[in-house]
């Protein structure tokens, strides 16, 4: 045999290698569809799907698996993180990729890369003794510190390192022509940022908040640690409509984790269907996400 | 025949850091004339170009002596925002925003605080009209301004400097990244432009140099990678007799 005929004969090997290491994740992702889909089936057999999405009441004891409401409290917490953590991580990025001078960069940037390794048990820690605390201090009847608030506050933090690496990214990959021809006709820095570049950034900050919101719909411990758990349907506990964020709520994540230890038969079947809906959920997020930065990028 | 003297530098020196970047370089702009600024790569010449609208300030860590002057006011006194209304730039790669063709015209406008619709649609027409371009673009004026061709990007580019009407237009090498058809029609432009603009351009192309420009200044960095002024003058005297050996040495091609 030739060293040619060998080193092609590698070539293909490692081709082959490569392609089964690819695949391997979609495999997996698959996989794991399809066998909580399997167990889900009993539950959407019995109960139908579309009673599953539409009942709010969830009583397993009465066979009853409406999952309306953990659907609201995982929207409305994710709502609610977003209002909080979109801000704070937009104003982050901003500053890091145009304000701040490089020492400071070098001392921020590392700090929030640290906050998305702090394992979520902690951050449920953490709001519990310090943010549920504090919820507690507004006034309102009813009000125990639990619920969509404190959990938004903690999520807002949990999501803030993926919205700001990732929006900085788009602020950092704006032309720097674009930059300068702004300046150049005597536009301030200010006027500079939120005219050209923040419009320019727009679909790589679009598809960093809706990672951001795919990480919050995901979030399970941390959720479970503040939100309170109550399964009903959120509602405004005071005549503020704001007041909703008070209330208590569970989330879809947190319904699996809390009763999975428990169930049995239709009840067990129940959360795997959860775990579907929730799926579901993700990829739709995480799938417009790729629609946007690609459109940016055409 | 002497002109008026828009811009002046005078003995003006520029520094990154420790690093002498110009050294002290004293030379006038003729109004409603285009200068011309060439030499070698690495001379300073887009640098000296961009202390006239004080693009240097965005550098961390450039300091400067001496002064540029703005008929007659020192620049580095003036309010940055005004210098740069008053003088305008067009660099070497087209940077339109990705705006609508409208947009860009009227974005300087828009700054300066035109709100008005129909107002701000006049000073985009007579942009486009000074800058060459409405005849292809009229009919799409809400056409990404990207979507262009790159010559008509810079012409583009040349209408969003007009459209705040300053006194002087500084160009950083506005051809190089253009064909030569391209390049043809943006000199064809900085003759009808010099009627109403006192215009700066660098250029590392010294027929471009000679084609358009009234006056030339040649630069060459000394043994320190400083640039300096070597020669300022009539571009027909630059470029026939030249005074100095090293220009001569230059435009005849044998280095650089």
């Amino acid at each position: 045999m030739t060293s040619g005929m060998r080193r092609t004969g590698t070539e293909k090997t490692m081709k082959a290698v490569l392609l089964i290491s690819a695949l391997a994740s979609l495999m997996i992702v698959l996989l794991i569809f399809l066998f909580t889909m399997k167990e889900a089936m009993p539950a959407f057999r019995e109960i139908g799907i579309l009673k599953m999405l539409t009942d709010t009441t969830w009583r397993p004891g009465n066979d009853q698996f409406g999952i309306l409401a953990m659907i609201a409290g995982s929207g409305l917490v994710t709502l609610g993180a977003v209002l909080l953590g979109v801000p704070l991580a937009l104003g982050t990025a901003i500053f890091l990729s145009e304000v701040a001078p490089n020492w400071i960069v070098k001392i921020v940037r590392p700090s929030i890369e640290l906050l998305a390794g702090i394992p979520s048990v902690v951050y449920g820690l953490f709001g519990m003794v310090v943010l549920v605390p504090l919820v507690r201090m507004i006034p309102a009847p009813g009000n125990a510190g639990f619920g969509l608030l404190a959990a938004s506050a903690v999520l807002a933090v949990m999501v803030l390192p993926t919205i700001a690496n990732i929006s900085e990214f788009a602020v950092r990959s704006v032309p720097k022509g674009y930059r300068e021809g702004s300046l150049a006709l005597g536009a301030t820095k200010w006027e500079t940022i939120s005219r050209v570049i923040l419009p320019a950034a727009k679909p790589g900050i679009i598809s960093s908040v809706v990672l951001g919101l795919g990480r919050a719909l995901g979030e399970t411990i941390a959720m479970i640690m503040v939100i309170g758990n109550s399964v009903i349907l959120p509602a405004p506990i005071t005549s503020n409509p704001l007041s909703i964020f008070l209330s208590r709520a569970r989330t879809l994540t947190g319904n699996v984790a809390v009763e999975i230890s428990y169930a049995t038969g239709i009840h067990e079947s129940a959360l795997f269907a959860t775990g579907v809906v929730l799926f579901i959920l993700i990829i739709l997020v995480n799938s417009s996400a790729r629609f946007l930065m690609r459109r940016g990028v055409n | 025949m002497t002109a008026e003297i828009r811009m002046r530098a005078v003995d003006y020196s520029l520094f990154y850091g420790d690093f002498k970047a110009l050294n002290s370089i004293s030379l006038d702009i003729p109004t409603y004339r285009i200068s011309a600024f060439i030499g070698p790569s690495g001379c300073g010449k887009s640098t000296f170009l961009r202390s006239f609208n004080r693009m240097n300030d965005l550098i961390p860590g450039v300091t400067t002596s001496g002064k540029v002057l703005l008929d007659g006011n020192d620049v580095s006194k003036e309010d940055v925002v005004n210098l740069r209304r008053k003088v305008g730039m067009v660099f070497q790669r087209p940077n339109p925003f990705p705006k609508s063709i409208f947009d860009n015209v009227a974005y300087g406008p828009r700054l300066h605080g035109t709100k008005n619709r129909s107002d701000l649609a006049v000073i985009v027409e007579r942009s486009l009209k000074g800058a060459a371009l409405w005849d292809e673009v009229k009919d799409d004026l809400g056409k990404s301004g990207m979507s262009l061709s790159g010559g008509q990007q810079q012409r583009l580019c040349i209408a969003r400097a007009i459209a705040v009407e300053p006194e002087v237009i500084l160009m950083d090498e506005p051809a190089s990244a253009l064909d030569p058809v391209a390049t043809l029609k943006i000199e064809e432009l900085m003759n009808v432009l010099k009627k109403n603009y006192t215009i700066a351009i660098v250029t590392h192309n010294m027929q471009q140099a000679a084609r358009v420009s009234d006056y030339t200044a040649f630069l060459l960095t000394d043994e320190n990678r400083a640039g300096n002024l070597i020669e300022f003058g009539p571009t027909k005297q630059i470029f026939t007799t030249p005074s100095d050996s090293r220009t001569e040495d230059y435009i005849s091609g044998r280095f650089g």
